[in-house]
């Protein structure tokens, strides 16, 4: 049992728990539609993924296998204290690769490799309502998505082609969910919103501030909104991971000096590592002389 | 104009609680017709207006309206969504202040294009090509089509709000001063876009002015109201030339002769 007896399973009571999967059935049962739940104070800021760790902790069972991941990174401060803390509340095992985790709770990415039937993706979600910055008023957003009146979104839209003459919105791109709910993919780069569509995991999208959790169903339809003449299209780089060689995977720029010199590696660190020990090598992984094997 | 109306407005009243708002209105309106609604601050010509677009709920009445397949609703029994719907499509609101009606975070292009989004047309090039149009035909140089009307004059800022209205060509269009804040010049250029415009068209619009000469320009009929009540109606023509009662006689011996 749990190392920290003070505790109830997974830090949340019982009630809390059944309360908040309530919600979560509900937001299952309406793919995009925003629920709103009773959020409660947790031990962490705002904005650290309280919304995330509420959702975890209300669907987490003594046999899960948890990963957390911050921008695609097993190791970052946010990844690592959340692990930690659900190890230590509901001594669950954790895990750093993606195919051996049953819940993987992430904030600003979806991993690379694909989820397969029976995972749970956990969304940490700071702002869920993909019109608020179109739109301030809250009971007017409600009527908007209670009748898809959506139109606005599109000006959103129109306005970045205008100026940018592309569509320039890059993170947190609103999507259509089963022709229904536009819905925000919380700030994931737009890179991954097609890994989103027909999805064979559950996805769940927690926001603790704000206080609503929605859900995409396995295998539900998610749709990027465009324009018939400006398609969505994602993220393109022009050259592979500096560490891994991987291509067709979101990378970031690392700063290495301050004479301008920068790397591009994967995000996802898994998969970057899982490819690292299948043999594959990037320019800069300081075995360049091995990977000319 | 053809001989079926398009707006029946029948014993139409509101209160605000006690306080009378406008009673007893009747009136029909016909395609292609202006109607001017005139009278002093107080008189609820905008009380009237707000009633008749729907942004008020009346205590009483009703407001029967003929949509674009010949059946006629009361519009106060219409659903939210249906009411909405007709608000961005059949009908067009230009308020006073431009502010109010424009999006002023956004482009003038998006502006206008933001109803034809919002009925679903999904390509922006065509979008963006009616936009460009409609700013053409109220005179707005196809350069601005980019820039955000916080950069406009309240002129222009006018113009694109009557453009913004309609590009989905709508068949009324309710206006409440449309030309209260603008210089003389510039409302003399607006008041010809506007009968230009409504004339191309064959838009039907009630107007609700304390301006005369904006009523005897733009309108067809006239109400003159005071208190709350239609106190004399008629054709513009006929009351402004040979008013009957004794406050409309005073209304029009108050417009100041240069």
């Amino acid at each position: 049992m749990s190392a920290t007896p003070s505790y109830n399973f997974a830090y949340l009571d019982e009630q809390t728990k059944r309360m908040i999967r309530r919600a979560i059935l509900k937001a299952i049962a309406i793919p995009g539609y925003q629920v709103p739940f009773a959020s409660r104070e947790m031990p962490m800021p705002y904005g650290w993924g309280t919304g995330g760790v509420q959702v975890t902790a209300a669907i987490v069972g003594p046999d899960d296998v948890l990963k957390v991941i911050d921008q695609g990174a097993d190791d970052t401060t946010n990844a690592v204290s959340i692990r930690a803390f659900f190890a230590k509340v509901a001594n669950v095992k954790t895990t750093t690769h993606t195919a051996d985790a049953t819940i993987i709770q992430t904030r600003h990415r979806i991993p690379e490799k694909a989820l397969s039937a029976g995972q749970t993706l956990v969304y940490q979600v700071p702002i869920p309502e993909p019109l608020r910055m179109l739109e301030p008023r809250e009971t007017e957003t409600r009527t908007m998505h209670a009748l898809k009146e959506y139109g606005l979104m599109h000006v959103k839209l129109y306005e970045d082609i205008a100026t940018h003459g592309r569509i320039a919105t890059t993170y947190g791109y609103p999507v259509m969910v089963e022709d229904r709910y536009v819905m925000s993919p919380s700030p994931t780069p737009k890179f991954d919103n097609p890994k989103m569509h027909m999805s064979a995991a559950l996805q769940l999208f927690g926001a603790g501030r704000e206080m609503r959790i929605y859900a995409v169903p396995p295998f539900t339809k998610v749709v990027s909104l465009d324009f018939e003449d400006h398609p969505f299209t994602i993220q393109h780089f022009t050259e592979p991971c500096a560490l891994c060689a991987a291509t067709g995977v979101y990378l970031d720029e690392v700063i290495l000096d301050d004479h301008g010199g920068h790397m591009f590696v994967c995000s996802d660190t898994d998969n970057c590592e899982d490819r690292r020990a299948h043999g594959h090598r990037g320019a800069l992984s300081g075995e360049a002389l091995e990977a000319a094997e | 104009m053809t001989d079926t109306p398009l707006l029946r407005v029948s014993n139409l009243s509101k209160y605000y609680g006690a306080r009378l708002g406008c009673t007893d209105v009747n009136f029909e309106l016909y395609p292609g017709e202006v109607l001017a609604v005139v009278g002093e601050s107080g008189s609820g010509k905008t009380t009237l207006l707000n009633c008749l677009s729907t942004n008020l709920a009346p205590t009483s009445g009703r407001a029967e309206y003929r949509m674009r397949d010949d059946v006629w609703r009361n519009i106060y029994d219409l659903s939210e969504a249906e009411r909405r719907f007709l608000m961005r499509t059949d009908w067009g609101f230009v308020h006073q202040n431009p502010a109010d009606g424009l999006r002023m975070t956004v482009s003038a292009g998006a502006n206008v294009g933001e109803r034809l989004m919002a009925i679903g047309d999904r390509h922006y090039g065509n979008i963006r090509a009616s936009a460009v149009d409609w700013l053409g035909r109220v005179e707005i140089n196809e350069d601005r089509v980019d820039d955000q009307p916080r950069s406009f004059s309240g002129g222009m800022r006018q113009r694109l709000q009557i453009a913004r209205n309609l590009v989905t060509s709508p068949r009324l269009v309710f206006m409440d001063e449309p030309t209260g804040g603008l210089d003389v010049s510039v409302q003399a250029r607006l008041l010809d876009l506007l009968r230009g415009l409504v004339g191309e068209l064959g838009l039907a619009a009630v107007i609700v002015t304390h301006d005369l000469a904006v009523a005897r320009l733009l309108s067809h009929r006239m109400m003159v109201m005071k208190d709350g009540r239609v106190i004399e109606s008629g054709l513009t023509d006929r009351v402004l030339d040979d008013p009957r009662e004794p406050y409309t006689q005073l209304l029009v011996s108050s417009i100041l002769q240069v």
